[in-house]
């Protein structure tokens, strides 16, 4: 990676990631990222339910019944919460394009509203799904 | 102010000596990253409700809702649009923890492999339920 060459001027270094504080736009972003690796896994659940659902009823139903189990309940959570973290970080990045919500608290405020965002909007589509007799 | 800007210590000695600016391309992929970004907002949404609504039912059911062309269509581009945005992104990733050129190219070739293969299979399952229908 390093280009540097006998003679090459002294560069600005940024400090390693250890080296700064945590704070709560420092954990966004690394969740941003990580939620994204999640929905990419969580999107072969859907190419999974369209090849079950082509294989026809006994495939079907045995994925279906994948899912439905507790470990599937478990996976299909936490990819609920990684599509709306990564969905309300994705709404931060185009307020960003915007040119809006640069500032130190726009920031930090955004980031909590979408932790607090996906904790919410997650559980409340399981209880709606519990209640309508989807679980 | 181009001449200022070229002194700056931000530049590379490599930079300097070629006298390149941008890329001159990469551009499209980002703006395709927004723009597969708002569509996915939408969709999502509609995505996540649908899921609920499939749950609820069996298999007779999933073959009748695919049967309804709204939501063969909504789903054939959460699909497309889906992977085409999850492509986008891991290449992001991937170009920034991946050093090394040649691991970098075989992961890059790989994400894509992956995602045009998985969206392909996707849409072609989808495509033989809405229109032909179900099996026995």
């Amino acid at each position: 990676m390093a280009l540097a060459s006998p003679g090459a001027r002294q560069r600005p270094l940024s400090p390693h990631l250890l080296q700064w504080r945590w704070h709560v736009t420092m954990a966004m972003s690394i969740f941003m990222r990580v939620a994204g690796g999640a929905t990419y896994v969580g999107l072969f659940l859907v190419a999974g339910w369209a090849l079950a659902l082509v294989s026809g009823r006994e495939a079907y139903d045995d994925y279906m019944g994948l899912l439905g189990s507790i470990p599937g309940k478990v996976v299909l959570f936490g990819f609920t919460v990684a599509v709306f973290l990564h969905l309300a970080g994705g709404v931060r990045h185009l307020l960003w394009d915007l040119g809006k919500g640069y500032s130190k608290e726009a920031a930090s405020l955004s980031a909590w509203a979408s932790i607090v965002f996906a904790i919410v909007a997650s559980i409340g589509v399981w209880v709606i799904a519990g209640l309508t007799g989807a679980l | 102010m181009s001449g200022k800007a070229s002194d700056s210590a931000y530049r590379t000695p490599l930079g300097r000596a070629r006298g390149l600016g941008s890329a001159k391309s990469g551009v499209g992929r980002f703006i395709g990253e927004r723009v597969t970004s708002v569509a996915l907002l939408f969709l999502v949404i509609w995505g996540v409700w649908s899921a609920i609504a499939l749950a609820r039912g069996g298999y007779d059911d999933a073959v009748q809702w695919l049967g309804s062309p709204v939501n063969a269509v909504l789903l054939l581009l959460l699909a497309v649009v889906g992977f085409y945005h999850m492509r986008v992104g891991m290449a992001v990733i991937i170009e920034d923890y991946i050093g090394k050129p040649t691991t970098r190219a075989l992961l890059l070739i790989a994400n894509a492999f992956v995602c045009w293969g998985a969206m392909a299979l996707t849409v072609v399952c989808l495509l033989k339920v809405a229109l032909a229908g179900g099996g026995s």
